[in-house]
């Protein structure tokens, strides 16, 4: 019970904070969709991060370093805190000066000017909608099940789904990006800040000593004695170590950190959120793998059947007081409701701005008219995404890896549209159908998603000179992405120069 | 400086893949392992390269003007573009 008190707490905060949000909201669209271009760098570094944050940093990290030990942390965290930046900087910066001069809401709208041509605005818009459209069911599911949990079975999860969603809703409905944008740096201040204590009050546990200096190097000499291949990473072969480098890329294709770019108050509200992007990371996933890598120590505290997504929430069970608890499961929601808040705005944003008002002829739409369809839509979208929860099959989950590894595919496409005068549209619309076509292919083959170890090529190729072992199918996608749009560019007549004279003088 | 971008990002992301201490178990501290700690510290490099390429190699020389497109919102306006003889004269980012 003193968990779901807890919890409705929260989710009664970030109502507030909508409601707060639409007391500030100007009226028209552009206010709407991008808060009128005024984050300044410290909202713009929480959006950021809550956005490209989920509930994995907190629940997957520590699953996850249970399983296969610390080098979880350097493949997934310090190589997001590298790449996560590099897209910032080299995309994320010129995309906005891109969208503050032409007036672009969506990625869409950027690619049909930029290349000239109407349909690569109908090719990607599925594309989009369909690797995204996974990840909202992964956030809404998850939501649903921690809350029943939490709560030993008193609410169900589709019952706890339902109010997330609905909290969700309300706050991007009435507050837009600008209640998105706060509610982000609210929830974002709070999941790191329940990953911290989190941390200190199990490793004081776990290690039993009156200081935390010394409780943490107990638990570690534990595991050192009980099960060292913990502490290295034996259980991670270089390749896939390697694949994993290139999955953050995937952030410089995502449509809703597209949307989040383009709400900044100038180029130099980039700055914090580039910089501090590692140390954020760093912060957030450290202690929770070292958590999970203190688990994996301890024989008999978790049993090696327990469910792999249910490690952190056994331990805070076993361990912390159900205050604790409650407070964890509201950081976790935090993480999960930080990125769906952004999915959601940008769907109906995209529908809004790259279907209706791109395609709708006669008389102009008016400003109010327009931010009344952006909202019908963002309810649209909440209520499919909910239904389409609830009969989702298990298997969903498995996804989210290619979820990203599609949008990686395209960063290619990203980069060459901002820094290569010879992307032709032909070029780009054979990378995103090669892409497209290559992730199908590749996910029919892993059994959809079930082999969880499927790997691009399957088996050792001798290539002569060395051999190409097998790795994540993201690497594969990211070369046949650049290659085919290398090639066809160069085989296409190039962008008029009036393009280039807007996009690159 | 611009021109140490490439080859400190290329330096960044060899030393992410180190490989030479696969097999480290050592706690560093008593309490942190090895590779937890070389990567912690490779997290904050990447802040501090990030910040020096932010003061010396940063990708805009200027706010850039809005456009023409960007008036009265520019929603519409920017993706009808895409076929418009250009006849707009807005600023490249300087």
């Amino acid at each position: 019970m003193t968990q779901l008190v807890i919890i409705v707490i929260y989710l009664l905060l970030l109502l507030g904070v909508g409601a707060l949000a639409n007391h500030w909201f100007r009226g028209d669209s552009q206010d709407y969709m991008l808060a009128s271009r005024t984050i300044g760098p410290f909202f713009l570094l929480m959006s950021l991060f809550g956005t490209t944050m989920t509930a994995f940093a907190l629940v997957g990290s520590t699953n996850k370093a249970f399983a296969a030990g610390v080098g979880v942390y350097g493949m997934l965290a310090s190589a997001s805190g590298i790449i996560h930046s590099l897209c910032f900087f080299l995309i994320g910066i010129k995309m906005w000066s891109f969208g503050k001069k032409f007036g672009f809401t969506t990625q869409i709208e950027f690619f049909r000017a930029r290349l000239e041509n109407d349909f690569i605005g109908l090719l990607l818009f599925p594309v989009l909608i369909g690797l995204i459209i996974p990840y909202l069911l992964i956030g809404v599911i998850s939501s649903g099940g921690l809350v029943f949990q939490v709560t030993d079975g008193l609410v169900p999860a589709w019952a706890a789904s339902l109010v997330v969603c609905l909290v969700v809703m309300t706050y991007v409905f009435f507050g837009g990006m600008r209640g998105t944008a706060w509610a982000n740096a609210l929830q974002t201040m709070f999941f790191m800040a329940m990953g911290v204590i989190t941390f200190v009050l199990i490793a004081k546990e776990l290690g039993g000593k009156d200081t935390l200096w010394e409780s943490m190097r107990a638990a570690s000499e534990t595991v050192l004695q009980n099960n060292p291949t913990q502490l290295a990473r034996t259980k991670l072969p270089p390749p896939v170590y390697f694949s994993f480098l290139l999955i953050p890329l995937s952030v410089a294709m995502f449509p809703h950190v597209f949307q989040h770019w383009l709400t900044a108050r100038n180029a130099n509200a980039f700055k914090l959120p580039i910089i501090a992007h590692p140390i954020f990371i760093m912060v957030v996933w450290l202690p929770c793998v070292m958590i999970g890598v203190w688990a994996s120590g301890y024989q008999g505290l978790l049993t090696a059947e327990i469910p792999a997504d249910r490690v952190l929430a056994s331990l805070v069970h076993q361990l912390a007081s159900p205050m604790l608890g409650g407070l964890l499961a509201a950081g976790i929601l935090a993480a999960i409701m930080s990125s769906l808040d952004s999915q959601f705005l940008c769907l109906g944003t995209m529908l809004t701005n790259d279907i209706v008002n791109h395609y709708h002829r006669g008389e102009r739409i008016s400003e109010r008219k327009e931010v009344l369809i952006a909202r019908s839509f963002i309810v649209a979208v909440v209520a499919v995404t909910y239904l389409l929860s609830l009969v989702a099959p298990p298997a969903i989950f498995s996804m989210g890896i290619w979820c990203f590894s599609g949008f990686a595919g395209l960063f290619p496409l990203a980069l060459a549209a901002v820094y290569w005068k010879r992307l032709t549209a032909a070029g780009a619309i054979a990378c995103v159908l090669a892409v497209a076509a290559a992730w199908a292919v590749m996910f029919a083959q892993s059994d959809f998603g079930a082999d969880s170890h499927y790997a691009f090529p399957q088996d050792p190729v001798s290539l002569g000179v060395a051999t190409l072992p097998p790795m994540m199918p993201v690497v594969a996608l990211v070369a046949l992405s650049a290659a085919t749009l290398v090639i066809v560019s160069l085989i296409t007549r190039p962008p008029s120069q009036e393009t280039l004279d807007k996009f690159f003088e | 400086m611009k021109y140490l971008f490439w080859p400190l990002l290329a330096l960044l992301i060899v030393l992410h893949q180190d490989y030479w201490q696969w097999d480290d178990a050592t706690l560093r501290f008593g309490f942190l392992p090895q590779a937890l700690a070389y990567h912690a510290c490779l997290s904050i490099a990447a802040a501090v390269f990030w910040a020096w390429a932010c003061r010396f190699c940063w990708p805009l020389d200027g706010e850039p003007a809005k456009g023409q497109l960007a008036k009265g919102g520019g929603r519409s306006e920017a993706a009808s573009s895409a076929t418009a003889s250009s006849s707009t004269s807005e600023e490249a980012p300087s």
